[in-house]
């Protein structure tokens, strides 16, 4: 999936104000190595050779020496005002997040697992909300309220190009805010070591226009749709007697399990276990046959299935859109 | 008491009694008396502070090749995305055990190590205070280490980090012993390390050479003074942490279970507690072996002594009061993360103290470019940088982006190898001749610093701008086109670099040992007292002790000579060369106080150790063991303690008759 994942390239405000801090700092921050280097490479020139036999000069022992007295004075003050400048720069802009308007804010709400995201769309009327994983979609220019939870181990959640990040804890519960100026693919990842796939814990933020979101969330409410014809029926059929339903959810179905991501709309995803996969047929079946092959350590265990029910199967999850 | 000044040639009135240059019968009593005893059982009874002092550095220089070994293969790994060449599992115990290394068994003991080293001779007196509790420190901190790497080497190694979170560490996340193994070695080298402290901060107090006033002591004895009491504040923290931990682990409490009412974000808090403080106790020794590098080839005594002493016990107060921002995004109250980002920023302040006091040195010194001198020059622009992303790092809204990220493992090896690991190489170049009596070679020697300074940035640098690509770190893989590929590439060729310029040191330290030019007692025309004595030292240091007039006693002696026709040199004499007997002084001003016996080399602390091995790896696997365990402890320490009838009459005959 093509998605943007930069710290200095922000499409929401709470990034872009961290950018200006950061351009700000840089400059502070240059202009002081240099000087402390410019000042080095003086002393380095201009400074006279010796060898080790030659004497110590101890000419300063007992004497003030009030020059570089000044000097010394003059720097730890200059560098001292420096840094209260950057300590005002810094609070001020975290008062500015924290004052950004959340007024008809979308509620979600994630929940971190080893090592995949659920994420549960809030809505004033319970019947309106829905579940998905791995993939947040949003609506340009409006902003959204995350609720943060983790299910097992500390993880982070991390959108560089839309805020900085926020640790989902056991036990608690944590918010954040943002909000996407632009639309686009925004891709994420966990930022707290959880664990053997940590590495392949990714999410993707989806950010459309108003009206796009409203029909990917009207689609999303939908229960899974009858399948059509003889295939899907039966990959149907091999999904509920196989442990597939053991872990996973299709809405409408009697899987009904939570262990694993809710499946009921995975068809319409960009990825494959949490940004591990893209989602093609082949890759789909990929990862049934063998997950550890590709995520080693992920919870998911090998479903080994003969090629035409494997067929079946995959027939039926490309149905769920 | 009594302490007579030995005019030179002087025949001591007794032979029991120590006196002035090598070569005489009492410099001969007195070099037997201060020996290990000879043989296998003399090498594992030894106590002299040289002898244990070496084992150390060469044992954390080991672990420091150990733990760069593991860097390389993490870095080989990531040289590619979706590399095949360590799997997840190993690649998390990878970096669990280069974290783990490089900070517990590497950056705070080898400066400890070098410290039990070069304190006695920097303060003028035979020993350091509790020879064998140093002993004993230096056998549980091999031991600690040792099994560490017995655990790794069998697959067993820890896998959760060098920090440890829970509940990823406890009980429900991590089955099986790896994260028991961890906790138990934290608690055995953070042990050595309390021991260490209170060594150093008695030997610094009580063993100073008459003469050595609080104000004279030695840039790098006062670094590692303050060193010293940092890690008497922080140690307990990480200690209670780790054993909580364990107890969570093996005898089903729940301190950080939050289903069961405990906090997970306590672990944090007793955790960096510790953890940020202990990034000081790397850096300020780094800070001493600068400021006893400069004067000596700026050819010129320190400018701003008491201001750099001031800076020195001002980052410590510091280093306390901000450890919570490695924790800016668990969620904490708005005011506190203000407090949290001001404190983590004026701390910079008296490090910039330091940094423009040296400057101030070398402006006006005359410059002697030796290896050493370069290694600090190389600090001056790696930690200047690695100074700067902590800014960076300190201020809330920014850190909320980079922690985490590849940025902070860029900032933090800028801060720990610019900060600890350039000083130390200069050490090593510097003080080489002490202890070997050989230079090493120069040539190889700048070859090395030119390497390690390209390689180390060619390294570093680049995860910089990975971390603000959204790189996270601890990561065993990533995938290709998300932008990283070039970057993790260049670091790789980086790291390889240092990994040559690594060798080159071993292989120029080899060498010297048998080719290097003679050094003689004080190659670079120092001023401190160590290189008043022999390269290498005699095992008692000073045959006759010295007596101090300045801040650079040797750089201010001619002129005590000029004034009042004294030698070169004053020294007391009158101690005993037949017994293990001490000159202490008082605290301030080092005026002499009262004569101390220093015990006899023996078996026992290595026996302890054992002991108090044998009960800590049994109680990661039955709580029994700490009621069993401490059965051989008790009777190892009983051992250790028992006096010992002939040592006791010499003592006692000593005190009547001085
Ligand atoms: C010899 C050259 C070194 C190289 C090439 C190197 C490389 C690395 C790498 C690749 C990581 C893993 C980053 C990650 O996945 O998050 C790392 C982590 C770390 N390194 Fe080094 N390192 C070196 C030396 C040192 C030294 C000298 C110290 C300390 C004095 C040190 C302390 C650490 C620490 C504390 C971590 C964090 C481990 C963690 O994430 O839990 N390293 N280093
Ligand atoms: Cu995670």
């Amino acid at each position: 999936m093509d998605a943007l994942h930069d710290v200095l390239a922000p499409f929401g405000p709470q990034a872009g104000h961290v950018r200006e801090l950061w351009l700000l700092t840089l400059a502070v921050c240059t202009v002081v190595f240099a000087a402390v280097l410019a000042a080095l490479l003086i002393a380095l020139l201009r400074a006279p050779r010796a060898g080790s036999v030659s004497p110590p000069d101890l000419s300063a022992l007992g004497r003030p020496e009030p020059g570089k007295r000044r000097s010394v004075i003059a720097a730890v003050a200059a560098s001292t005002l420096l840094l209260l400048a950057l300590i005002a720069a810094s609070i001020f802009t975290d008062r500015a997040l924290a004052r950004l308007s959340t007024e008809g804010a979308l509620r979600l709400e994630v929940t971190a697992h080893q090592w995949w995201w659920e994420v549960r769309y809030v809505e004033p009327q319970v019947a309106d909300s829905f579940v998905t994983a791995n993939e947040i979609h949003v609506p340009t220019g409006r902003p959204v309220i995350v609720t943060l939870k983790a299910d097992d181990v500390i993880h982070s959640f991390w959108v560089p190009s839309l805020a900085g990040k926020k640790d989902l804890l056991p036990g608690r519960t944590t918010t954040m805010n943002f909000r996407a100026d632009r639309d686009g693919v925004y891709r994420g990842q966990c930022a707290e070591f959880c664990g053997s796939q940590h590495a392949l814990m990714a999410f993707f933020v989806v950010a459309d226009p108003p009206e796009r979101y409203a029909a990917w969330a009207a689609a999303q409410r939908r229960t899974a749709a009858e399948p059509a014809g003889d295939q899907p029926l039966r990959g149907r059929e091999i999904f509920m007697r196989s442990s597939c339903a053991m872990c996973h959810a299709i809405d409408g179905t009697t899987a009904q399990a939570m262990r694993g991501p809710n499946l009921t709309h995975v068809a319409s995803r960009g990825t494959l276990a949490a940004g591990a996969l893209a989602n093609t047929p082949e890759e789909l079946k990929r990862w049934i046959a063998d997950p550890q092959q590709i995520k080693p350590g992920t919870y998911m265990p090998a479903t080994q299935l003969p090629p035409e029910e494997m067929d079946a199967l995959v027939g039926y999850l490309q149905t769920l859109r | 008491m009594q302490h007579a000044m030995n005019p030179p040639g002087h025949a001591p009135a007794s032979r029991l009694k120590d006196g002035p240059g090598p070569g005489s019968p009492e410099a001969a009593a007195l070099d037997a008396t201060w020996s290990d005893p000879p043989g296998l059982l003399g090498w594992l009874a030894a106590v002299n502070h040289k002898t244990i002092a070496r084992r150390f550095v060469i044992t954390t220089f080991c672990f420091f090749v150990a733990g760069g070994a593991l860097a390389l293969l993490m870095r080989l790994q990531l040289a590619r995305p979706g590399s095949k060449l360590v799997g997840p599992d190993l690649y998390n115990q990878l970096f669990t055990m280069h974290g783990s290394t490089m900070m517990f068994l590497f950056a705070v003991p080898v400066m400890q190590a070098v410290a039990v080293y070069l304190l006695p001779l920097m303060l003028g007196t035979r020993s350091i205070a509790f020879p064998r509790l140093n002993a004993f420190a230096y056998w549980i901190f091999l031991f600690g280490g040792v099994m560490l790497y017995v655990v790794f080497a069998l697959d067993a190694g820890p896998d959760v980090g060098w920090f440890s979170y829970v509940p990823l560490a406890g009980p429900d996340y991590s089955p099986g012993k790896r994260a028991d193994f961890w906790a138990q070695m934290i608690t055995f080298t953070e042990l050595s390390a309390m021991l260490e402290a209170i060594v150093v901060i008695t030997t610094v107090f009580k063993l100073r050479a008459p003469g050595m006033t609080l104000n004279r002591i030695p840039l790098f004895v006062w670094a590692m003074l303050v060193t010293a009491f940092m890690v008497l504040f922080a140690m307990p923290s990480v200690m209670l942490a780790s054993t909580t931990l364990i107890m969570d682990r093996l005898v089903g409490t729940h301190f950080y279970n939050p289903a069961e009412g405990g906090d997970v974000v306590l672990w944090q808090h007793l955790f960096w507690f510790f953890g940020h403080p202990e990034v000081y106790l790397i850096f300020l020794p780094g800070l001493g072996f600068l400021s006893a590098i400069i004067p000596t080839f700026a050819r010129r005594p320190i400018y701003g002594y008491t201001a750099m002493v001031l800076s020195l016990i001002a980052t410590a107060f510091l280093a306390f009061g901000l450890w919570v921002h490695h924790m800016f995004a668990v969620n904490l109250p708005e005011l506190g993360k203000s407090f949290f980002t001001a404190a983590s920023m004026l701390i910079a302040i008296p490090s910039a103290v330091q940094i423009f006091c040296w400057l101030a040195t070398l402006w006006s010194g005359k410059l002697d470019f030796k290896t050493p001198l370069l290694f600090v020059l190389g600090f001056f622009f790696i930690l200047v940088l690695g100074g700067m992303t902590g800014i960076m790092l300190a201020s809330v809204p920014l850190d909320l982006q980079v922690h985490d990220s590849y940025f902070v493992v860029a900032h933090l090896h800028y801060v720990l190898i610019g900060g600890a690991v350039f000083p130390l190489f200069g050490a090593f170049y510097y003080w080489y001749p002490k202890v070997t009596g050989r230079l090493m070679s120069e040539r190889l020697g700048r070859w090395n610093f030119w390497l390690f300074f390209i390689g180390f940035n060619v390294a570093f640098f680049p995860m910089h701008l990975l971390g603000l690509k959204g790189m996270p770190r601890r990561v065993y893989t990533y995938q290709a086109g998300l932008g990283w590929d070039t970057l993790n590439l260049v670091s790789t060729i980086g790291s390889l670099i240092i990994a040559v310029s690594a060798l080159l040191f071993v292989v120029n330290a080899v060498r010297s040992l048998r080719r290097g030019a003679p050094a003689g007692a004080d190659p670079w025309g120092a001023g401190t007292l160590e290189w008043a004595t022999e390269s290498p030292p005699p095992p008692c240091n000073f045959h006759a002790i010295p007596v101090v007039h300045g801040r650079d006693p040797l750089w201010e002696a001619p002129r005590a000579r000029a004034e009042d026709e004294q030698p070169a040199f004053t020294h007391v004499s009158g101690l005993a060369a037949d017994t293990r007997e001490l000159l202490a002084t008082t605290v301030l001003d080092a005026r002499p106080d009262l004569r101390v016996n220093f015990p006899d080399p023996t078996i026992w602390p290595l026996v302890s150790a054992l002991a108090v091995t044998v009960l800590f790896i049994g109680s990661i696997f039955t709580p029994w063991a700490v009621v069993w365990g401490s059965i051989p402890i008790a009777i190892a320490l009983t051992a250790w303690f028992w006096p010992d009838r002939a040592e006791t009459s010499v003592h006692l005959s000593l005190e009547r008759k001085p």
